[in-house]
């Protein structure tokens, strides 16, 4: 049974419809890359399997268990499980790097403090944040605040990993110390779903990639497959262009 | 000379008393008003159907009472109590007023505040299962605050000339003792210019410190 | 608390409010316009001027500012007598909220000026606009969308503030309001019309100023 589950999902921005009858699935322990030019509706998706954006239609099993997002108990209980690092981060400018990291678990889920902050620390540690325990993200450089947020997201526990651009913004020397931290993940056989123009890295890491355009999911298939013999007319036109550069 | 005799002993500590009134009328309505107005601009901010008749009251509430004038909601306040048999001191009245107006022009103050907080803070808190209560408590109002309080000032000094005209119903404040000064036969220019001086004695240093909490603020970081 | 409403007694009263509105419009509107030229001409000299003018100005605005309204108009009605100088009780609201209006308009307008981009005209000089042009296409626009909101904003509180001229014996919408109620007794349904009325003309003028302000100047702005 896959992990992580889309069946024909559909989803709209009011009226515009991003995304058309997603089909994709994500078996436990796997890390599954997600493709596609800009505007192909790859956050979009993200953004339903955390319910920030409920499907017009379609389903989305977690486990195996069909998510009701009309149901704000199925939607706290999705977003316990599947954990998502932001495109921008998106860390609170009001705390610190500590206080990120160690809000949700304290505060929301009511876990003791005591038992918290060993962890988030030890999280920091992994990801070579020791030292910025007490700074607050703007005085972080991107690549740090893309570790924090990733140090946020472990901490939640979570079933299931979502990465959005982990690495979009950040300079060529950034990107491997962010690309380690995810590396050991994947080694660790955390469920994650990737976003990433990092075609190197999606190559490296994923097991499968799907590609996507125009809200739909194209093609799908090893790495291998999608980058070296597309089998689609509109893949081979994304990866030619990617491969040019 | 008439200033003088103005100044009597009794006659100061009346024009003092009053501008205390005068003060702590609308330093009531900006504090009691601020709190019921961040409860409704938290109302504002709800979603779903569930909350949709409150959202409705709030919206109703606040453009109501920005919408008519601060004489004409003393009136209303004024004779409301009247025909409900309630007797109260025409100073509650002033106060449910002042209460009243400030609720709904702090709440839009609020909201703007909490609405200039960027996006992507309350979709991170909500993606982590925050409500909605615990986001603003956790991560919009540590970061709104220094957007919210300087017009929240700016209208406290505001409120405090516009609470002259709750001499209207007699209630006893600056305005008030004016007319009464000026019935004791004190020259009309002399009672009137004594009064604009205290006013401007009382609102202009508040002015200058909003201006300085404004440029302290706003070159601060958020937090 | 077992008042009944009686609306019946203040309906024939209503075309009388509403030429009382017509009257506060048109003093709201007066002054606004009259606000505008002061505060324009102040702006003006405070970003350029100096000397003596200078202070005269600045002091103007403080003073006008950081007093009441209310206390203004009782001082030009009540005590400009004193001095010879007899005004009616329409012309002392009159004046009085247009000085109030032009010390306001003032600080509003030179907010606006002081918001003109550095980087904006630099681009425009850079492209070759002459003075004129810049002016014509760069900061003129872009002062307009800046300073249209708050001066539209200023104007509904304007119009609220018309009420003031009641106290003076104006029979503009609540001075009629007070008439009416001390013919009929009928305070609470009296007064909750006119407040009704205050909320329908405001809401008008906001709609209005916010479909001028996004489609004339590119403003962003709503109703509620
Ligand atoms: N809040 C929103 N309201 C309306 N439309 C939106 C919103 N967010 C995204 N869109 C639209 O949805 C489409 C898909 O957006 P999405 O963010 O999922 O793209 P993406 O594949 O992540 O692109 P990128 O690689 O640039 O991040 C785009 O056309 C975008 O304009
Ligand atoms: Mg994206």
């Amino acid at each position: 049974m896959a992990h992580l589950e889309l069946d024909d999902v559909s989803a709209a921005y009011g009226t515009f419809q991003v995304l058309k009858g997603i089909d994709l699935s994500v078996a436990r322990g796997e890390t599954v890359g997600l493709v596609g030019p800009s505007g192909s509706g790859k956050s979009t998706i993200l953004r339903v399997l955390t319910g920030l954006l409920p499907p017009s239609s379609g389903e989305v099993r977690v486990a195996g268990d069909v998510v009701d997002y009309s149901r704000a108990s199925e939607i706290r209980r999705l977003r316990d499980r599947c954990a998502i690092v932001f495109q921008q981060y998106n860390l609170f400018q009001n705390l610190t790097v500590l206080e990120n990291v160690t809000i949700a678990p304290t505060k929301i889920r009511g876990r003791k403090r005591a038992e918290v902050q060993p962890e988030a620390e030890a999280l920091l540690a992994r990801v070579g944040l020791s030292d910025k325990l007490g700074a607050y993200p703007d005085e972080l450089s991107g690549g740090q605040q893309q570790r924090v947020a990733i140090a946020r997201a472990l901490c939640l526990k979570p079933e299931i990993l979502l990465l959005d651009e982990v690495t979009a913004a950040l300079d060529p020397e950034l990107v491997s110390e962010v690309l380690d931290t995810i590396r050991g993940l994947a080694a660790e056989g955390m469920t994650m779903l990737i976003v990433s123009h990092e075609m190197g890295f999606i190559r490296e890491i994923s097991a499968r990639v799907a590609f996507m355009a125009e809200g739909r999911v194209v093609e799908l298939g090893s790495p291998a497959d999608i980058f070296d013999n597309p089998q689609k007319e509109r893949t081979r036109d994304f990866v030619g262009k990617i491969l040019r550069h | 000379m008439e200033l003088f005799d103005l100044l009597t002993y009794y006659n100061v500590l009346f024009l003092a008393q009053d501008a205390l009134t005068t003060l702590a009328l609308s330093a009531f309505g900006c504090v009691l008003g601020g709190i019921l107005g961040t409860a409704l601009a938290v109302v504002r901010l709800t979603r779903g159907k569930l909350t949709l008749p409150l959202r409705g009251l709030a919206l109703v509430f606040t453009e109501f009472f920005r919408r008519v004038p601060f004489l004409v909601t003393l009136f209303l306040c004024f004779f409301a109590f009247q025909f409900g048999g309630l007797e109260v001191s025409t100073l509650t009245v002033g106060c449910v007023t002042v209460v009243l107006i400030g609720t709904a022009f702090l709440a839009e103050i609020v909201r703007a505040g909490l609405q200039s907080v960027h996006p992507n803070q309350w979709h991170a808190a909500e993606a982590m299962n925050f409500s909605l209560l615990q986001t603003i408590r956790y991560v919009i109002l540590p970061q709104a605050w220094t957007v919210i309080l300087p017009p929240a000032f700016g209208f406290f000094i505001l409120f405090i000339k516009d609470s002259a005209l709750a001499s209207q119903i007699g209630v006893v404040e600056l305005t008030y003792v004016g007319k009464v000064l000026n019935n004791r036969g004190f020259s009309a220019g002399v009672t009137f210019g004594t009064i604009l001086v205290i006013y401007f004695a009382i609102s202009f240093p508040l002015a200058r410190l909003g201006a300085k909490l404004e440029k302290k603020l706003g070159s601060s970081r958020t937090r | 608390m077992d008042y009944t409403f009686q609306y019946g007694q203040v309906w024939p009263y209503l075309p009388y409010l509403l030429s009382g509105a017509w009257l506060s419009l048109q003093i709201a509107f007066l002054a606004f316009c009259g606000g505008l030229l002061i505060g324009t001409a102040c702006a003006a000299m405070r970003s350029f001027g100096k000397g003596p003018l200078l202070i005269v100005v600045n002091a103007y605005v403080i003073f006008f500012v950081n007093t009441p309204q209310l206390v203004q108009i009782y001082f030009l009605y009540f005590a400009l007598p004193d001095m010879g100088i007899y005004l009616s009780s329409y012309m002392a609201v009159l004046i009085g909220m247009t000085l109030n209006a032009g010390a306001y308009l003032t600080e509003i307008q030179r907010a606006g000026f002081e918001s003109r981009r550095r980087s904006e005209m630099e681009a425009a000089e850079v492209l070759g606009f002459s003075r004129l042009q810049q002016v014509r296409y760069v900061i003129l626009p872009h002062v307009a969308k800046v300073l249209f909101p708050p001066l539209s904003n200023h104007y509904i509180l304007m119009t609220l503030g018309t009420s003031m001229a009641a106290i003076f014996g104006v029979e503009e919408l609540t001075g009629r309001a007070l008439n009416v109620n001390s013919q009929t007794f009928r305070s609470l349904e009296v007064f909750s019309v006119v407040a009704l009325i205050y909320i329908a003309v405001t809401l008008v003028a906001s709609v209005l100023l916010a479909l001028l302000g996004r489609y004339g100047f590119r403003a962003k702005m709503r109703v509620v």
